[in-house]
């Protein structure tokens, strides 16, 4: 596995694929390559909610069904594709609630088949999830066992480790899914394990599928502390997708067209 | 003191309301309530602020998992949360109405009933956002307090009413009847809310603008535009 196309081509339509929000740590690069490979009926699950990736996705027609506990850019309002697709009913969404997706991930993660957790009781998403149960007073997820969890990395290194830093929603999604796949910024030399000061941070090549590098590869997501967010180029975003010609135009620019959409300015 | 704008107005009342509170944590999208927050904390430096969504220096280091946790233990008195409709018994739809999708429940469904202190704020005030029954329950539990761009209620506990404690400049009781689709009882004090004072807007225009650019930076350009020192 050299590159993110690789990547894309590993993640086999129909997946359960497991994604961060907008504001951890989003492998854009590889979300760019689905929609290029033409990735068909992708199961997205929002960790715990969804953003501009799955927006791209579904409005490329890559998506059947969205488990998440909301899609939205942010600062930038509505995500267009998710709504146009959710209100016309081409696609298939499963309302949850953030701790609700966290509990099934991390009863995933110990090999258990529920786990109990509060709140939650008094919602109509209930009636929506008939795989929920209420037990004594306490709602019941059942496991989430994703197919993938895909991410973009700060760093990878020999051993292959990848870092995430503080970004801990992404081990919960790595520990909890068969395979994993991640793009990262740089790759470092040796062991991240054996540095005390990185290893809280890491996570490590137990759970790793394949890795390929790619600079920027959040874009134009950030990657704290490396490079921000592109907001100019989320409102951009936020404003063509509001019509299917405007999305389908902003795809022939920035996803299409590989020139642009992996060497950003 | 010379003019404000309305952000700063719903900022101000904000800072109010978390008056006593020790944690607030804050959701998605949240640029008033981050802004109210802040402020109060100029005043009160042991309050703790917690941006779930924080770009740099995300508070949390155990994952976006970390707020839930706090708030099931009860380490979180103040929450905020919206929604597309609210009604009259403080359920919040945040899911769809009137056959538009909107973005979704997020944590609501767990951080309402979970978190002792949550105020409710959407701006819009109309019949179209307060109504009378909400159209999907993302979320039930006992609200500190509405706030909108229009008014400010109180919740009473025994009767599960909001009460109108007082209208923003504009506005008047009427004006506020004819705008909201629930039914509320009106407080014997009702009047104007306190606009901002010249030490508060001080505030808002130094530090705390300052610190809401660094999350919020649309909002930020918008409200504080020309007296923001990059």
């Amino acid at each position: 596995m050299r590159t993110p196309a690789d990547i894309a081509a590993a993640i086999a339509d129909g997946a359960l694929l497991a994604l961060p929000p907008d504001y951890s740590l989003v492998s854009m690069v590889s979300i760019r390559n689905l929609i290029l490979r033409k990735a068909r009926n992708l199961r997205l699950l929002g960790v715990p909610i969804l953003g501009m990736s799955a927006d791209l996705l579904i409005g490329a027609g890559c998506v059947a069904e969205v488990e998440t506990s909301a899609v939205s850019l942010g600062e930038a309002g509505l995500a267009p594709r998710f709504t146009e697709a959710a209100e016309k009913g081409e696609i298939v969404v499963r309302d949850a609630t953030c701790p609700a997706i966290h509990t099934a991930l991390q009863a995933a993660e110990k090999g258990v088949p529920y786990m109990p957790i509060g709140g939650v009781i008094g919602s109509d998403l209930i009636a929506g999830r008939p795989d929920w149960k209420i037990v004594d007073d306490l709602l019941i997820v059942p496991a989430l066992r994703p197919d993938v969890a895909l991410f973009h990395a700060r760093w990878a290194d020999e051993a292959g480790n990848v870092w995430v830093g503080r970004r801990r929603e992404l081990a919960t999604a790595a520990h909890a899914s068969r395979n994993c796949f991640a793009t990262y910024e740089e790759l470092r030399a040796g062991d991240m394990l054996e540095d005390e000061l990185l290893a809280p941070g890491v996570i490590s090549a137990t759970y790793i599928t394949g890795i390929a590098q790619a600079p920027r590869g959040a874009w134009p997501l950030g990657m704290p502390g490396v490079y921000g967010v592109d907001d100019a180029h989320l409102s951009l975003y936020a404003k063509a997708a509001k019509t299917r010609e405007g999305f389908q135009r902003y795809l022939d620019e920035w996803v299409l067209t590989p020139r642009k959409s992996f060497s950003p300015a | 003191m010379g003019p404000y704008a309305k952000e700063e107005l719903l900022a101000c009342v904000i800072a109010r309301l978390v008056e006593g509170s020790r944690h607030a944590a804050i959701g998605a999208s949240s640029p008033i309530p981050a802004t109210g927050a802040f402020l109060y904390q100029q005043r009160n430096r042991s309050f703790r602020v917690s941006l779930q969504q924080r770009r740099a220096a995300n508070p949390f280091t155990e994952g976006s998992r970390e707020l839930f946790d706090l708030a099931g233990q009860g380490r979180i008195d103040t929450f905020f949360l919206g929604g597309a409709q609210i009604d009259g018994s403080g359920a919040i739809n945040l899911v769809r109405a009137e056959g538009r999708r909107f973005p979704g429940s997020f944590g609501s469904a767990f951080m309402y009933p979970m978190v002792p202190g949550t105020i409710l704020f959407r701006e819009e005030h109309s019949r179209r956002t307060l109504v009378p029954k909400v159209e999907f329950v993302s979320a039930r539990g006992t609200p500190r307090a509405l706030l909108t761009g229009k008014a400010l209620f109180s919740w009473q506990k025994d009767s599960r009413k909001f009460l109108l404690q007082s209208f923003h400049p504009g506005e008047d009781a009427k004006s506020i009847a004819a705008a909201t689709g629930f039914d509320y009882d009106l407080s014997p004090g009702v009047g104007e809310t306190p606009a901002p004072t010249a030490e508060e807007l001080a505030l808002l225009r130094g530090p705390v603008a300052k610190q809401v650019a660094a999350d919020y930076p649309d909002f930020a350009r918008r409200v504080w535009g020309n007296t923001l020192a990059a």
